[in-house]
């Protein structure tokens, strides 16, 4: 198994009383394109940010590439969220503050990736368009040649086109220079178009994390006649469940086969499983048991 | 990193080393006749120059401009240099680059206060060449028109030699920390320009006059030297609250001047007999005034009884002393507030 690029242990962040970040243990290998949801004000901003070392760990501690977060500059890009930039300065400067303050700076990847979004070197950041401006951030973040990059919430501003077009220039940039990439949004769409890897943080808590393709093959969507959740097997996780007089619905999570033939067996689509998460976050202590992470 | 905080600083840099670099041409231009007029003939100097009114619109600008550049240059280079990064969101950009932070700040801090520094330094320098023979005139005991205030004078003082130099270092780390407490530009701003504003009232008043022993005289108050007299209570039976005698020579500064008694007490008000000294009341009948023994007597009696005045004062041999000891708090300052940036930047900044 590769190393981990992130590996958080019991990461906690506190502003004031409240807490951003609770008990958060990840661990994400390298080469992934990894997705990471939840709705606004979940912690995704707090993680990223504790993860490049802007925050401190309130609890806990946040490994980047085998260092403390914060220590290797070099090798970990940032997009932050809203994509800033110096609106006063002209995009050459941009790409000219990149070269001058990154040692690994790769010129060439910096021009190319300039021409073919059509940006006019000369003009002033605050006057491109939010599309332009999360592309030129994009182009400071990968010309840096990082081995991993992370962006949060990059594509939040923008339209659906721009954002497609944002994804398939990360996609690309990605298959290039094979570095490993941590990518929020409060989208399930986004993550589907870019991601192969899956962490679903609600209220400050991580609820799920894993390989996207074997988060879909463990779970399943139960419908058969009403069924008390006690008497469900052991090694069957209960996500979700729902009943009417006579039916019930369960969404669960298991590696074993399922062999109760009174059950409909569906699969879920990733939105499915996102939302069984959130929804199971709002009703904590639903199911009793201890919230698990999937075995990989 | 130093092409980024210059690209960031330009503007800014240019608007003011203009205005410095301007007013140092028209200094350039007649500082040498001044110099000249001085050097052909010490005596009747300033009375031959007071009429001339481009030395003396010179003379008040250039205190005004040595005494505005610290407060100018704390709130528009000191203040922005941070707060602006944190009010865009840009901090997040550049802190990501493969510089720490801390490295980013050493550099911004270094070129814009060396810049500080500089400026002001130059523009005293300037101020202080030019106006060397109006002060020199001045502490050999010449006034005329404007030109009466030593240079050793509060209101002197702060624009000549090194101690706008202290000032501009203050206010620069000054505007930075606050930027970087209270991460907005313009909250910042108005915050460095009243503190700035207020340091250099107030340190005259409650700083400079501690800064080395001052050097005491003993004064018996004559009708001619006798420079004040204070009077206060009800106008029919008023009491003499105070005095003041002139200190003999010039070029010094006078910090208190109190009176003391034969046993050397400090009096708070003169003996009761002296408010009946002197001219009255004005519009009091002719007979009362001309009953009024003349001052003369009244402090011959004065003499008599072992009264006299205490001065403290700085004289103006102290002028150097004083700049730099003055300058090195203001430094000292400047540090304290720079370590306090480099300490608050490494902590959370989102």
């Amino acid at each position: 198994m590769t190393a981990a690029v992130l590996r958080a242990a019991g990461l906690g962040k506190k502003y004031g009383r409240r807490w951003a970040l609770t008990d958060c243990n990840l661990e994400v290998p390298a080469g992934h394109v990894v997705g990471l949801v939840g709705p606004n004000g979940a912690g995704k901003s707090t993680l990223l940010n504790l993860s490049v070392g802007m925050l401190t760990p309130t609890a806990g501690s946040v490994e980047v590439l085998g260092a403390p977060a914060g220590k290797q500059l070099a090798k970990v890009g940032y997009v932050a969220q809203d994509t800033p930039t110096y609106s006063r300065l002209s995009v050459a400067e941009h790409l000219k503050i990149g070269a001058h303050l990154n040692p690994g700076w790769d010129h060439s990847v910096a021009e190319r990736r300039i021409q073919s979004i059509g940006l006019d070197p000369k003009q002033r950041a605050g006057r491109l368009s939010g599309g332009q401006r999360a592309q030129l951030a994009l182009t400071l973040g990968l010309a840096k040649r990082p081995d991993l990059l992370l962006l949060d919430e990059p594509v939040a501003a923008l339209d659906p086109l721009a954002r497609r077009e944002f994804l398939q220039d990360l996609m690309e940039a990605v298959a290039e220079q094979e570095l490993s990439v941590v990518l929020s949004s409060h989208l399930v769409s986004d993550v589907e178009r870019a991601c192969d890897f899956l962490i679903v943080l609600v209220d400050s808590r991580v609820q799920v994390s894993g390989e996207i393709d074997t988060l879909l093959a463990t779970h399943y969507r139960l419908t058969g006649p009403r069924k008390d959740q006690k008497s469900m097997p052991k090694d069957q996780h209960v996500i979700a469940a729902s009943h009417t007089d006579v039916q019930s619905t369960y969404l669960i999570r298991t590696e074993m086969p399922i062999l109760d033939p009174a059950w409909s067996v569906s699969r879920l689509t990733l939105e499915d499983l996102v939302l069984a998460y959130m929804g199971r976050a709002a009703q904590p202590e639903q199911t009793g048991r201890p919230l698990l992470e999937v075995q990989r | 990193m130093i092409w980024l905080t210059w690209r960031q600083f330009r503007l800014q840099a240019l608007v003011i080393v203009a205005a410095v670099a301007v007013f140092a041409v028209l200094l350039a231009v007649t500082g040498p006749g001044l110099l000249n007029d001085w050097q052909a003939q010490h005596e009747s100097f300033l009375s031959r120059i007071k009429f001339d009114r481009i030395n003396e619109y010179l003379y008040i600008a250039g205190q005004a401009l040595v005494y505005a550049a610290p407060p100018v240059i704390g709130a528009f280079w000191g203040a922005p240099l941070i707060a602006r990064e944190l009010e865009a969101g840009t901090h997040r950009l550049v802190w990501n680059q493969s510089i720490g932070r801390t490295r980013w700040l050493v550099t911004k801090l270094a070129v814009t206060g060396l810049a500080a520094i500089a400026v002001t330094g130059l523009l005293s320098l300037a101020v202080s060449w030019w106006s060397n023979p109006i002060d020199d005139a001045i502490d050999g005991g010449q006034t005329a028109g404007i030109y009466n205030l030593p240079r050793i004078m509060p209101a002197v003082f702060g624009a000549r030699g090194v101690v706008p130099i202290g000032y501009a270092a203050f206010a620069f780390a000054l505007g930075v920390a606050v930027g970087l407490a209270t991460r907005r530009s313009v909250v910042a701003i108005a915050i460095t320009l009243t503190v700035v504003i207020a340091a250099m009232i107030l340190s005259p008043i409650f700083l400079r006059p501690h800064l080395m022993t001052p050097a005491e005289a003993s004064v018996i108050v004559t009708a001619d030297n006798m420079r004040g007299l204070q009077l206060s209570g009800p106008e029919e039976n008023p009491e003499v609250m105070r005095i003041e005698a002139a200190l003999e020579g010039s070029g010094f500064w006078k910090i208190s001047e109190v009176t003391v008694n034969a046993a050397g007490q400090v009096q708070k008000t003169l003996p009761s007999w002296m408010a009946g000294c002197g001219p009255g009341r004005p519009n009091a009948p002719a007979a009362e005034a001309a009953a009024r023994p003349p001052l003369s007597e009244c402090f011959q009696r004065l003499a008599d009884e072992g009264y006299r005045q205490q001065i403290k004062y700085y004289p103006a041999d102290r002028f150097w002393a004083l700049q730099w000891r003055e300058t090195g708090i203001f430094l000292g300052l400047a540090l304290g507030l720079t370590g306090f940036c480099f300490w608050r930047i490494r902590r959370d900044l989102t």
